[in-house]
């Protein structure tokens, strides 16, 4: 590595003030200090520091994705070969998934990649390690069969107005990745929602409905079997399908103590209190879908894991988090069962709670604040 | 337990960080052939000089006042010679080296009996002897306004700090001294003066059996040792009001001064950290030349000297003086090398606060942490950190940013008052986005200062 690091010290000065490549001087940056840390040491205050780095955090999550990823390549070739009626191996299956799915990892990592470091060079920043997770986040919820410029365009427009709008990284208001789906979703429904969409040169005559498909049409009894949909052997976005392997990635994310183990237990609680409840006060076929059908079926679980717990979008405060997840249970359940549109409530539960998770946090710490000053009264009266 | 009845106070967060090199428990002596004193060690302090290099001073002998605070003397802690002005950029006063004549001659004035003097008597001899900048006020953390009747005195009896000095040695078999003090700031408040005892240990005698104070015990992590934690729990600074603190061996020196009528500047020093080859204590003076504590000491050359804990602690030369207000020299590896792709290693021997490294599989083990930044700085995007380190219930990252956008009234709203850098160490020290978090809390202070006087 010294030969490595040899070069990079010979190369540095004209990537500095006053050098030939000045102006790429965050993109040189970015790619040193992702081979290797850099030598900078503090100088006050805390003298040590901890060893995390927001490019540790990335790569967490990222390695939490990773089961999900896997699995939805397999999937994407398994739904396939069904659909056609074939026969296939595991390799033959993975492979097939595998040509569809890195095009769509690519393209979404060369564009939004691409507007970062554009935008980290006009700015003097350094690039931020988030778009790492963002570029992954993307491909997964899309169907597999997504044109590729329609995916590039979805990446443009959430990385410019998802967040470098509000001034990039740390400021955005609601989930990049998210805002690249609904942006197609709004934008391009055709490609987006339906039965066609699910399954990747789907034979014509299979149907390729979701289970959520099949309950908004009123055709309970074609839901998969509960195992089905917990394994992920179910026609879908390409890393929502399986509740197992996005399970996985929970474990990582709570483990390391990177995600909010409070957002996700919260969404739960919500999702599944108010579909018992619906259960209860069941008054036609969708009220009656058992409550846990909600965890497995969907983007529920990938939604409520990877993207509900975005620490940048999502409430901030302890109490706030408990509050936002809770409600973004709530709000899945109420748009998959009452509103006869969308078969899907995930994406748009958790873009309504982005938005309004400053307005919890306001209120959490206005309580802070109240408590702080009621202390102060018996010395008035 | 058959001290104080009183109930044990439990800080359910925090992070106490295992370091290598804690001082064992012996003490040797050095008598330092150069002290210093340190007009930067006081915030807000402008020093207006009483000497010129070359004078000759005794222990006691005034150096230089503060302009804003005339009565507010600074003296020599031993007697010699004014050997050295040192001054840094725009001339701003660094150091003021005095060198030990070895005689330890010392002003006198006069011994007294605490308890048989008046306030304005016990304030008096403390600023003439240069004692009173011992004592400091929450909120800014700065020097004691003398006009001011503080609702309360706090007295941390331990600290939780890394590494940090075990204050029951220090105050062992001082017994006397620690009293006398004590009799001398129970006339200066109102209040209470609280000492406050580790519930997770056997408190020494010497603080159990002490008269005119309350007793709080306190359990938990780092920083369950702060005053400011403790005045949250126990007496909660708000707008208006003025608390006054001070570490026991501070008390020491006022008591000393009671009982023997002069400054005695014998103050016990922790050498610790991953570097020293023997970390023990050591029987000093204040502002001592750290050079002969370190000679023949240190394992490694390319090292970061610190006077104070490595949390927040002040960088110090390797010919460098301990600060006014520390009992701890700490000396740790200095972190100014690369790694390859360091971020992505396993991490068995890269401590974290997270668990995202696998060093979180050996519990109780002993790090030798260096001053790598492990990263480069980074918009906030994490959440949730702070609070699991923060001592009570602040919100730390809505106040780091209130005070980023300046905004004094919000900053009053969150708590401002009760907060001083030390509060924040822990929550820089895991910062994801590497911020300098305790900078930024000390600018939000000297705001606020400036905002209300």
């Amino acid at each position: 590595m010294k030969s490595l690091r040899n070069f990079l010290d010979r190369v540095k000065p004209s990537f500095e003030k006053g050098g030939k490549f000045e102006r790429l001087n965050a993109t040189f940056d970015a790619f040193e200090s992702f081979l290797f840390v850099p030598n900078k040491v503090t100088y006050s205050g805390s003298h040590i520091r901890d060893a995390i780095d927001m490019k540790r955090t990335m790569t967490v999550v990222i390695l939490a994705l990773i089961p999900s990823l896997l699995f939805g390549i397999y999937n994407i070739g398994f739904q396939h070969f069904l659909s056609h009626g074939e026969s296939a191996g595991f390799w033959q299956m993975f492979g097939f998934g595998a040509l569809k799915v890195l095009p769509i990892i690519v393209v979404s990592y060369v564009v939004g990649l691409g507007i970062e470091f554009t935008f980290a060079q006009a700015r003097g920043h350094e690039v931020n390690e988030g778009f790492l997770v963002t570029g992954l986040l993307i491909p997964l919820v899309m169907p597999p069969d997504i044109p590729l410029w329609m995916l590039a365009l979805a990446v443009a427009f959430a990385v410019i107005f998802g967040k470098e709008v509000f001034g990039g990284t740390g400021m955005n208001i609601m989930n990049p990745a998210l805002t690249a789906r609904a942006f197609l979703f709004f934008a391009y429904p055709q490609d987006m929602t339906g039965d066609k969409v699910w399954i990747a040169e789907k034979a014509d005559a299979f149907s390729g409905a979701t289970p959520l498909g099949h309950a908004l049409v009123g055709e309970f009894d074609k839901i998969p079997a509960p195992i089905d949909m917990f394994l992920g052997f179910i026609p879908g976005s390409i890393g929502e399908t399986s509740t197992l392997a996005i399970l996985l990635g929970a474990v990582i994310l709570i483990a390391t103590g990177i995600g909010s183990w409070k957002i996700m237990l919260s969404a739960v609680i919500g999702a599944l209190g108010f579909g018992y409840f619906l259960n209860l006060v069941s008054f036609n076929d969708y009220t009656a879908i058992p409550a846990h059908f909600h965890l497995i079926m969907g983007g529920f679980a990938f939604g409520v894991v990877f993207m509900a717990t975005d620490p940048v979008s999502a409430a901030q405060t302890n109490r706030g988090k408990w509050i936002y997840g809770f409600l973004i249970g709530i709000m899945v359940i109420l748009i998959r069962v009452f509103n006869p549109a969308y078969p899907e409530g995930v994406m748009l539960a958790i873009l309504l709670m982005n938005v309004f998770a400053p307005l919890i946090d306001y209120y959490v710490v206005e309580a802070n604040i109240r408590k702080r000053l009621k202390r102060i009264k018996p010395v008035k009266a | 337990m058959f001290f104080d009845m009183s109930e044990e106070i439990k800080i359910k967060r925090g992070l106490t960080i295992n370091l290598a090199g804690e001082a064992e428990k012996t003490v040797t002596e050095i008598n330092p052939k150069y002290c210093a004193i340190k007009p930067t060690d006081f915030v807000g302090v402008f020093p207006k000089l009483l000497i010129q290099e070359g004078d000759t001073v005794k222990a006691g002998s005034p150096l230089f006042f503060d302009k804003y605070h005339e009565q507010v003397h600074f003296t020599s802690p031993i007697s010699g010679k004014v050997k050295e002005l040192r001054r840094g950029e725009k001339r701003i006063l660094l150091e003021i080296v005095i060198e030990s004549d070895g005689k330890d001659t010392a002003v006198d004035f006069g011994k007294g009996n605490p308890s048989k003097l008046t306030r304005e008597e016990i304030i008096e001899k403390l600023l003439m002897s240069g004692i009173w900048p011992m004592i400091r006020q929450r909120p800014y953390s700065i020097i004691a306004d003398p006009s001011v009747k503080p609702k309360a005195i706090f007295i941390s009896a331990f600290d939780t700090a890394p590494l940090a000095p075990d204050y029951d040695l220090i105050v062992h078999s001082n017994g006397d001294a620690f009293q006398s003090g004590v009799d001398a700031l129970t006339k200066l408040t109102e209040g209470a003066v609280h000492l406050n005892v580790n519930a997770d240990a056997q408190p020494s005698k010497v603080f159990i059996n002490c008269k005119g104070v309350q007793i709080n015990k306190f359990s938990g992590k780092h920083p369950a040792g702060n005053v400011g934690t403790q005045i949250a729990f126990v007496d909660p600074i708000n707008k208006g009001d003025a608390v006054w603190y001070l570490r026991p061996q501070e008390v020491l020196h006022i008591g000393r001064l009671f009982l023997n009528g002069k400054v005695d500047a014998t103050h016990v020093v922790a050498l610790t950290g991953s570097e020293v080859k023997r970390p023990h204590y050591v029987k000093t003076k204040i502002g001592s030349s750290v050079t002969d504590m370190i000679k023949d000491n240190l394992v490694s050359d390319n090292v970061r000297c610190i006077s104070g804990n490595p949390l927040t602690g002040r960088r110090i030369e390797k010919i460098g003086y301990v600060g006014f207000y520390d009992s701890q020299v700490s000396v740790i590896p200095e972190g100014d090398h690369f790694e390859f792709l360091g971020w992505a290693l396993p991490g068995l021997k890269k401590y974290s606060y997270s668990r995202t490294f696998l060093s979180w599989l050996r519990p109780g083990a002993k790090y030798r942490l260096d001053t790598n930044y492990n990263g480069g700085e980074r918009a906030y995007v994490m959440t949730g950190q702070f609070e699991k380190v923060f001592g009570w219930d602040i919100y730390p990252l809505q106040l780091i940013k209130a005070i980023l956008i300046e905004d004094v009234d919000l900053m009053e709203k969150l708590g401002i008052y009760e907060v001083d850098e030390e509060d924040f160490a822990l929550c820089e020290f895991i910062d994801t986005s590497k911020t300098e978090i305790q900078a930024i809390v000390r600018k939000g202070l000297e705001l606020m200062r400036k905002e209300m006087s």
